[in-house]
């Protein structure tokens, strides 16, 4: 097993977003840096556009990611509902 | 009233299909390998060039949107730090070294990178791989610019960030080693040049360079550094992706193409890593105020992630780097043997150097108790004993440098840390000097190309580093003061200890100045 990662910088549009992250993906790891977080994951990490809306009130495109992302790790695929970075390709 | 129906948008898979595909043409009036003449000499095979896609779907018109936030946000931060006296909020001054390193010898990269993607864009039969480089080079040029704008802040307040974008890149020894690994890429095919920048630089090594170093920025209260660091990195995670899926793409087009991309694969790889030995510097060294060691930053970033991606390239018939082997060995000690020619050699640089004091030392061999107390404190020791005499030891004489990665022969052998590793090939009746057999191996592959490399020390010592009009016959002529005059350096301002510098004594009268009322 493989671990996949995200890297986003710790702003009021992330908080939303990393709280959906970990609701998501009990199995992934919440690493606190300076200025930023990184959330670990054995293997897979799914990001739901859903998730994100609820916990906002508004609508989110899920390519709204980039303007906070930092870095990623595993294979990404991306489309309207879902990003998946995976190890599983 | 009439309610407005909403209109039915294109979801993001087929909106990515419309806007990137069918943008080409067959052409007509010229065969097509006449228009693409760099497609095939490296011999990669391609079938079909459908097959690449870029799996964050991003099209142009989203691109824009995006970016703009991007820079909107960076340049509000960038006025609140200009107009809140943001240079006094840093640890301290020496943390300064570091972004001088960071402007003077990474921000020239990013601007040959962007001429490097738009090339390779230029190159690509496929469409797909030319919208994403057009992307990557529109990016590139951005850090270029952002990283120089932001620092120019600093510029107004500090020494040493005059001229590193424009004329130091060009000239200073320890610069031409990120220079000279642009510069192979550049001059290599489009394949190659993808594996070089976009999967062995972008996807490997750049996690190293911009994730610890600007959380480490923020650490040390550079504001300006972390938005823009970050700004740029939000892009780099798109570059990663495309590195990655340019890699796979070659691999699944056609088997032969295995044997070239891992050959690439593993040049490039310890290219990179050599290039990063300065980064280990930062992190260890330079950082006033530290966030991870280089050996921590590497087992996370390298071994770990790295270790991910080359178990599932392993499908492929991707075998690791052999040069990892050493890299294991070497993360105990590079950052250090760097740092100790550094600061033996600052008195021909633009930025300063300082011996580690009590406090940091016990830092450093906590992080490296196998390493750093055996073989270098009593080296640091040595050095502050003289400097305490008044005799700060520099070194008079010019490192030679090696063949392939242009860092000075300061790397000891796999087996030995007391011994510097030399190793020696012979073309064409004339003798080249490498550093590794990592650098002999790529010399021994390639010779032709890197026999003309431009080995700052070399042109020196030749006489080709003075401002016009020199004359080397000159009662009192002073070949150092010459070749600092030609790199734009002041060395009474830029370069030496930091202790002493003007760096050092402006940097506290000001904070002074900025709490008191006299």
């Amino acid at each position: 097993m493989s671990t996949v990662f995200i890297a986003f910088q710790i702003n009021e549009d992330t908080r939303p977003i990393i709280e959906a992250i970990l609701a998501d993906n009990p199995h992934a790891v919440l690493d606190e840096q300076p200025a930023m977080v990184k959330i670990n994951a054995e293997d897979t990490l799914v990001i739901k556009r859903e998730s994100v809306e609820e916990l906002i009130g508004r609508k989110f495109d899920l390519q709204e990611l980039q303007v906070n992302l930092i870095t990623i790790s595993g294979h990404l695929d991306e489309d309207d509902d879902t990003f998946t970075l995976s190890w599983k390709n | 009233m009439d309610m407005k129906a909403t209109k039915k948008k294109l979801g993001l898979k087929e909106k990515y299909a419309h806007m990137t595909r069918g943008l080409d043409w067959e052409t007509t009036y010229q065969p097509k390998e006449k228009v693409f003449p760099q497609a095939t000499f490296e011999g990669i095979k391609v079938h079909d060039w459908d097959k690449w896609e870029d799996p964050f779907r991003l099209t142009m018109d989203s691109y824009w949107k995006y970016q703009a936030e991007k820079e909107r946000k960076l340049y509000a931060v960038l006025d609140a730090f200009a107009q809140n006296n943001g240079h006094l909020g840093i640890t301290d001054a020496r943390y300064l070294s570091a972004i001088k390193l960071f402007l003077t010898g990474i921000s020239p990269l990013e601007y040959v990178a962007h001429r490097g993607f738009a090339a390779a864009g230029r190159n690509f039969p496929g469409v797909g791989p030319r919208v994403a480089c057009l992307m990557q080079s529109i990016d590139e040029v951005r850090h270029a610019q952002t990283q120089i704008h932001a620092l120019s802040n600093y510029n107004k307040f500090y020494e040493g960030f005059h001229a590193g974008a424009s004329h130091q890149i060009e000239r200073l020894w320890y610069l031409s080693v990120p220079k000279s690994f642009f510069d192979d890429a550049f001059s290599a095919g489009p394949f190659e040049w993808m594996i070089a920048i976009g999967f062995s630089f972008e996807y490997v090594l750049t996690n190293l360079l911009f994730v610890p170093f600007m959380s480490g920025a923020a650490y040390n209260g550079d504001m300006a550094t972390v938005t823009f660091g970050f700004s740029a990195q939000s892009d780099e995670a798109r570059h990663m992706t495309l590195g990655l899926e340019c890699i796979k793409f070659m691999l699944e087009q056609d088997p032969d193409n295995l044997p070239i991309v891992q050959k690439w694969i593993d040049k490039w790889a310890w290219r990179g890593i050599r290039v990063l030995s300065l980064v280990s510097t930062m992190l260890d060294y330079m950082l006033p105020k530290r966030v991870m060691s280089w050996k921590e930053a590497w087992e996370i970033y390298f071994e770990q992630n790295g270790g991910a991606l080359f178990n599932d390239l392993a499908k492929y018939g991707i075998k690791v780097p052999e040069c990892i082997a050493q890299c294991t060995v070497d993360k105990e000690h590079q950052s250090h043997q760097l740092w100790l020619t550094l600061c033996t050699h600052s008195h021909a640089m633009g930025l300063h150097t300082w011996l580690p004091n009590a406090e940091e030392m016990d830092w450093l061999s906590a992080k490296y108790p196998n390493t750093f107390d055996k073989y270098y404190r009593p080296r640091f020791d040595q050095l502050r004993e003289l400097a305490d005499k008044g005799e700060r030891f520099y070194a008079n004489t010019l490192p030679m440098l090696c063949q392939v990665c242009q860092i000075p022969m300061l790397f000891t052998e796999p087996d030995d840390p007391t011994k510097i590793c030399y190793r020696e090939s012979e073309f064409q009746g004339e003798k080249y000097h490498t550093c590794s057999d990592g650098c002999k191996h790529i010399f021994d592959d390639e010779p032709e190309k890197y026999i003309q490399a431009w080995l700052p020390v070399h042109q020196v010592y030749m006489g080709n580093c003075w401002p016009e009009g020199t004359d080397p016959t000159a009662e009192g002529f002073n070949p150092l003061a010459k070749y600092l005059e030609w790199c734009h350096i002041d060395l009474a301002r830029d370069g030496g200890d930091y202790e002493g510098s003007s760096d050092q004594a402006n940097f506290a009268a000001w904070r002074g100045a900025a709490t008191q009322n006299t």
